[in-house]
């Protein structure tokens, strides 16, 4: 018999073909090393900073937040007293969906997924004593962004911030919500202006804090492949940057506002390819399509989360291992900041050690491994080097197939978006059940006697309970008068052009509520319906 | 298409607030379908698995009505009753299966739909599943559940 010479066919996810072996003749035939550059400078495929983690190791900022604001500070001080960087700070379903802790449908929620919030009161516990300039804040929040926003603003000027060198991050994209996650409350129209206002009020007076950060992340943990997910969130920052463009501001005032959250599992070969390609094609984008002078409005600053849709609920011990390869994933792609999943996260809020755990998986990996030594370490490789330009070339050809439908707000609109990357997350997941796709403690190394050990975070219906007490002591004690007048404002300046922020942030400041301010919006903007498509 | 053809939609009624999915056609044909509807109660946004679960028992020859996010139960009950369904599910990973359950049971009873076969899906710890078949749950289906199990089961119990 006659020996095999060729090895089986090799695809990533995205549909890339994998040789066995690479030379410099692939990377020519690729496209060429012209777009390789230094770190720091356009097109800044090697990282937006110069020295990278030599000058500055990413933040870590696990996701964090549940029960009431003071049992949410409590958790905050433990993860600074562990090292932690950063906050990106988990709201419950009632604060998100922009409802008041006693409402109705708020019942059984409360506190639940995260952090209840609905009153000024609530974030001045949550970050007592908590230094704003040494600690950066992210937000994750979207449909009630705007009055949570409001909120943060407010609380750190009563605490004797300055707007003007305020830092930290918003996430604040709601045309991801469309496609997955699903917090939205008004329609889509509405939805991006109130994203507008935030981007334009915070490029005149927030001009250091990020009022958006685009969600690959969702897109893909919604089913979407890497290229579809950078695809997908370059189109929707894109669709932003677009409509505040449309209210006669120039491109290098506000699009440094943006950042970018991406989502790490799968090949780790391919995270790497997928964000330097992203990096890349971002900052073409930018200097070409839109002009940007500004080397700030072309960098892609990012999030890498690792990551959800990696994770298992069998064998859950697996998951600290798959952490930290994916927290490798995200170093080798130049992150400016990262979150882990923690194992327990497909079960459960993560307990105190399975937060502190995925903290040290990064901590290790910063000082233990070398993984700073030196920037976008990869670079250079004639596989990560054809791999990142034909990745680039299919995320800029899945943009102009976007386009040419039609643009990423009008897919969402119709549920086109949406119905896509469901397709696909029903095909991975026959894929994975027929075996066809191998997943370990799934559907290979399965164990039959299996245990899961893992320790279920208590909702507690008095915390509950004490928030909703807690609103109306707050709504007994304010004055009623001026949250009437505030709110008026409010709705005055949804029904005109003017921006909504100033009015949010007084009637936030005069104690109006999440559900007040998110009700008033929804009388004049109305409310999403979701597109009857699947 | 493939897919196109795997997911046609026959019917949307945009004034019933929800998706009703055709029969895939390269499914089983049956003379009388199994009709479930599938539901989202409460404010949790997750809905990947529901709409798997949809397509999967769309390729098992049966119509599926998709209610969408965040639906009280009483809509849900409404929609079991109006649709003559002969299964409910309800998909919820926020954690808060126990009272939404509680609440989906009164109105499902309420609106003379509690005969339907009920399954429930979704992020449910095992030390909870006892509480939810006290409730009236009739199958469990966590995350990481088998696509198969659930088809097979609708269709054991649904024919006798």
């Amino acid at each position: 018999m006659k020996e095999k010479k060729e090895a089986a066919s090799l695809y990533w996810e995205s549909g890339l073909e994998v040789k066995p072996v690479y030379t410099a003749a692939d990377v020519e035939e690729s496209g060429g090393s012209g777009g390789i550059g230094l770190p720091g400078e356009y097109p800044f495929t090697r990282g937006i900073h110069g020295l990278m983690y030599r000058k500055q190791p990413w933040t870590m900022r696990q996701y964090s937040g549940f029960g009431t604001a003071a049992e949410t500070h409590e958790r905050f001080r433990y993860l600074i007293a562990n090292g932690q960087t950063g906050l990106n700070v988990a709201f419950d379903l009632p604060t998100q969906c922009g409802l008041d802790s006693d409402d109705p449908m708020a019942e059984g929620e409360v506190g639940r997924v995260g952090m209840a919030v609905d009153t000024l009161a609530d974030m001045e516990e949550a970050f007592e004593g908590i230094d704003l300039n040494t600690i950066t804040v992210s937000l994750t929040i979207n449909g009630s962004a705007a009055a949570i926003m409001a909120m943060y603003f407010a609380m750190a000027r009563k605490r004797g911030y300055d707007l003007a060198g305020l830092r930290g991050t918003a996430q604040n994209d709601i045309l991801k919500e469309f496609i997955g996650r699903g917090t939205w409350i008004f329609p889509v129209e509405p939805s991006i202006r109130l994203v507008g206002d935030s981007i334009e009020f915070c490029a005149k007076h927030v001009p250091k804090y990020s009022p958006v950060s685009v969600c690959g992340y969702h897109i893909r943990e919604s089913g979407a492949n890497p290229d579809q997910e950078m695809a997908y969130g370059l189109a929707i920052a894109k669709a932003y940057l677009d409509h505040v463009l449309s209210r006669g501001l120039s491109i290098d005032d506000f699009a440094r506002g943006l950042s970018f959250n991406f989502d790490i599992h799968g090949n780790l070969w391919e995270q790497v390819a997928k964000f330097r390609a992203g990096r890349r094609l971002w900052a073409k984008i930018l200097r070409e399509q839109y002009g940007a002078k500004d080397p700030r409005s072309m960098q892609l600053r990012m999030i890498a989360g690792g990551g959800g849709g990696g994770l298992t609920i069998q064998q859950p011990f697996n998951n600290i291992v798959r952490g930290a390869y994916y927290a490798l994933a995200s170093a080798l792609s130049g992150t400016q900041t990262m979150a882990l999943c923690s194992y327990d996260e497909a079960y459960t809020i993560p307990s105190e050690d399975a937060a502190r755990l995925s903290l040290r998986t990064m901590q290790i990996l910063m000082t233990e491994t070398g993984l700073c030594d030196t920037v976008d370490p990869l670079a250079g490789s004639y596989f990560i080097e054809t791999m990142t330009n034909r990745m680039e070339a299919r995320i800029a050809e899945i943009m102009r197939k976007l386009d040419a439908q039609g643009g990423i707000v009008r897919a969402v609109a119709e549920g086109a978006a949406q119905a896509e990357v469901s397709r696909q997350a029903y095909e991975k997941e026959r894929r994975v059940q027929s075996g066809d796709v191998k997943k370990v403690g799934v559907n290979c190394f399965v164990e039959e006697e299996e245990t899961r050990e893992v320790e279920f975070h208590p909702y507690r219906e008095d915390e509950a309970l004490h928030q909703v007490e807690r609103l109306n002591r707050v709504r007994r004690e304010r004055n009623g008068g001026a949250v009437k007048t505030a709110i008026a404002q409010v709705r005055a300046a949804a029904s005109s052009n003017e921006n909504v922020m100033p009015a949010i942030i007084d009637a936030v400041e005069r104690y109006a509520t999440v559900g007040e301010i998110c009700a008033t919006l929804k009388d004049v903007f109305g409310a999403y319906r979701e597109p009857s498509r699947f | 298409m493939k897919n196109e053809k795997a997911s046609r939609t026959v019917a949307l009624n945009a004034a019933r607030g929800y998706t009703v999915v055709a029969m895939n056609d390269e499914g089983e044909k049956t003379a009388k379908p199994i009709r479930v509807l599938i539901a989202k109660p409460g404010l949790d946004g997750h809905d990947v698995g529901a709409k798997v679960v949809c397509r999967a028992l769309m390729a098992a020859g049966m119509e599926v009505i998709y209610t969408g996010l965040r639906q009280s139960p009483a809509a849900i009950a409404r929609a079991a009753r109006d649709e003559a369904v002969d299964v409910v599910g309800l998909s919820v990973l926020s954690g808060a299966h126990v009272p939404l359950c509680k609440k989906v049971a009164a109105e499902l009873k309420a609106a003379g739909a509690d005969e339907v076969l009920w399954i429930v899906g979704g992020n449910i710890p095992s030390g909870d599943q006892p509480a939810l078949a006290a409730l009236g749950v009739d199958g469990i289906f966590p995350t990481g559940a088998k696509l198969q199990a659930i088809v097979d089961f609708i269709r054991e119990k649904v024919a006798s």
